[in-house]
């Protein structure tokens, strides 16, 4: 039975040279089975803090986050993480590195169907003519593709993305925003969604959360009532408009406080 | 989700294609110019070598006519001399570089997983990959006596310390990002070694065979002028004792030869083995 995840009481303490940083102090969030979730919020606000105790990367000092009820202990096939950087293993072609996760024993069930299964996430990402290809011959926005396939996968329950479009341009930014929808609407998935992108949350998502830093915690949350399939025209719609807008009228306040 | 509508990377397959063939053709010119080159320059040692006899700047009674070295190599291929001293370089030299890269490469993952090991052992190899291998060959002369054990030690040495640090140095600079999206899809411990770590480490492994290789056969030829019996350093001796001018040069240009071919076969099997890497260029 999915129940989403739960975060509750999260802290995270971290010790420098400069003292103790509370990157996250009583963090509290329930995300229902699949929702859209992004983070936003200025730099140093615990958002990539927050993502890597979901994938398991890093321990929390309090509190305990879940997945079906089953506490989040280390990283695992069950919650897929796409990374800013890619990550895409550059010694392995595109076809090799969307069907690495299905080859670990972790996954040995599809073991039978390990061609059928990567063709088809290759499909529906748009990469069927690049599958011998290198990630060194592949464009920004072509290499996380290949991350979102090699995500896939596995079928993991959540998807983890940590500013996955961040270092794309505008123009690909904007194709991958409505690939991931598209991608999402024929493959259901709960997502986690870091970005600096006020527009690109509110584009995305079901729910945006503003943090605030020091120490770093919920602002606040705020739901996206705009039905989905979104396409991008939705960006210069009124409702779509005034949302963003109150958004950003948040993270601006929180950036002030910061630089103070 | 059409790949078309990103920056028309695949706007058409005829031009794509058209681009490669133009590639391959220049890349092909640019190899026959490189020959072209290597034939020349090699061409030119002759030219000075020869021009510099006949002008008896370089005086003909200590130095050997090209003609005269080409004959002592065809007399010694013919009575069989030159292949067993080769075989015997040889032998050594794989025997040496062997044992040296196994235990560079157990020793470099020891190093690049436990803390300790790498404390312990970081100062020992600053000193030692310090210390040419040379200088060990009277030691081991007296410890082992002039036989292949002594020999085959100063190579594996020889071999070893090379090869470590580029392992050990290729290991502590993995990226850790490519082992992080390893486990979130499942990997497990040995999954991670030799599904993450080997490919990554690979290339550097084979640079590794290419330093060692390259300080083996220096190495080699100076225990072989030391003592031997047989090998080209031996061959050489025997040549120089005699007076015979023609071998030694035979044995220098030999030398030089097997040098330059052994390393052309690594770096084939280099650019192989890193294919797939981002070439800064």
């Amino acid at each position: 039975m999915e129940q989403g995840i739960l975060i509750e009481d999260i802290g995270v303490t971290y010790h420098t040279a400069s003292g103790t940083l509370e990157a996250l102090k009583d963090v509290n969030l329930k995300i229902e089975p699949g929702e859209f979730i992004s983070i936003v919020g200025p730099s140093g606000c615990g958002k990539t803090t927050l993502l890597n105790v979901l994938a398991g990367f890093l321990k929390s000092n309090t509190g305990q986050a879940c997945l079906d009820g089953r506490p989040i202990k280390g990283p695992g096939p069950e919650r897929g993480v796409v990374f800013q950087q890619y990550a895409i293993f550059p010694w392995l072609t595109v076809v090799e590195n969307v069907g690495f996760g299905l080859k670990l024993s972790a996954n040995k069930t599809a073991h039978d169907r390990i061609d059928e299964i990567v063709d088809h996430f290759i499909g529906l990402v748009g990469l069927q003519d690049f599958k011998k290809s290198y990630p060194k011959e592949l464009s920004g926005g072509m290499k996380q593709r290949v991350a979102i396939a090699r995500a896939y996968v596995v079928n993991p329950q959540v998807l983890l993305m940590d500013e996955p479009f961040g270092a794309l341009d505008a123009q690909t930014r904007q194709f991958m925003q409505e690939s991931l929808l598209d991608i999402l609407e024929e493959e259901k998935k709960t997502v986690v969604f870091i970005t600096h992108g006020v527009e690109e949350a509110t584009f995305l998502s079901t729910r945006v959360v503003i943090m605030a830093s020091k120490p770093g915690r919920i602002r606040e949350v705020i739901p996206i009532d705009i039905p989905y399939p979104r396409k991008a025209s939705v960006k210069t719609a009124p409702e779509f408009v005034k949302i963003r807008a109150e958004i950003d009228k948040v993270v601006r306040e929180e950036f002030q406080k910061q630089r103070q | 989700m059409k790949s078309q509508n990103e920056g028309g990377v695949m706007a058409n397959h005829s031009s794509r294609d058209d681009v490669i063939q133009k590639f391959k053709a220049v890349k092909k010119r640019q190899r026959i110019e490189k020959i072209g080159y290597f034939i020349a320059s090699f061409g030119l040692v002759l030219l000075v070598w020869e021009v510099g006899r006949a002008t008896h700047v370089i005086n003909p009674k200590l130095f050997p006519s090209f003609a005269a070295v080409c004959k002592a190599f065809v007399q010694f291929l013919k009575d069989g001399t030159l292949l067993t001293h080769m075989y015997a370089s040889f032998v050594r030299v794989l025997i040496g570089f062997s044992l040296g890269i196994i235990a560079a490469v157990i020793l470099g993952f020891l190093i690049g997983w436990f803390r300790v090991v790498r404390l312990i052992v970081d100062p020992l190899v600053s000193f030692f990959r310090a210390l040419p291998p040379i200088a060990l060959i009277p030691l081991m002369i007296i410890f082992f006596g002039i036989g292949e054990t002594s020999k085959i030690i100063v190579l594996t040495y020889a071999s070893f310390f090379p090869a470590l640090v580029v392992i050990y140095q290729a290991l502590i600079g993995l990226e850790p990002i490519y082992g992080r999206a390893a486990q979130t899809l499942g990997a497990n411990n040995w999954e991670m070694f030799h599904k993450i770590i080997l490919p990554q480490l690979y290339p550097h492994i084979i640079t590794a065979c290419r330093v060692s290789l390259g300080v083996c056969w220096a190495t080699l030829v100076a225990a072989e002028l030391i003592a031997a019996q047989k090998g080209i350093g031996a061959m050489m001796v025997d040549a120089q004792n005699f007076f015979q001018m023609a071998p030694l040069v035979l044995g220098v240009l030999l030398i030089g030869a097997i040098s330059l071919v052994m390393d052309s076969i690594v770096r084939a099997i280099e650019r192989r083995a890193t294919a797939w890497q981002e070439k800064r260029s």
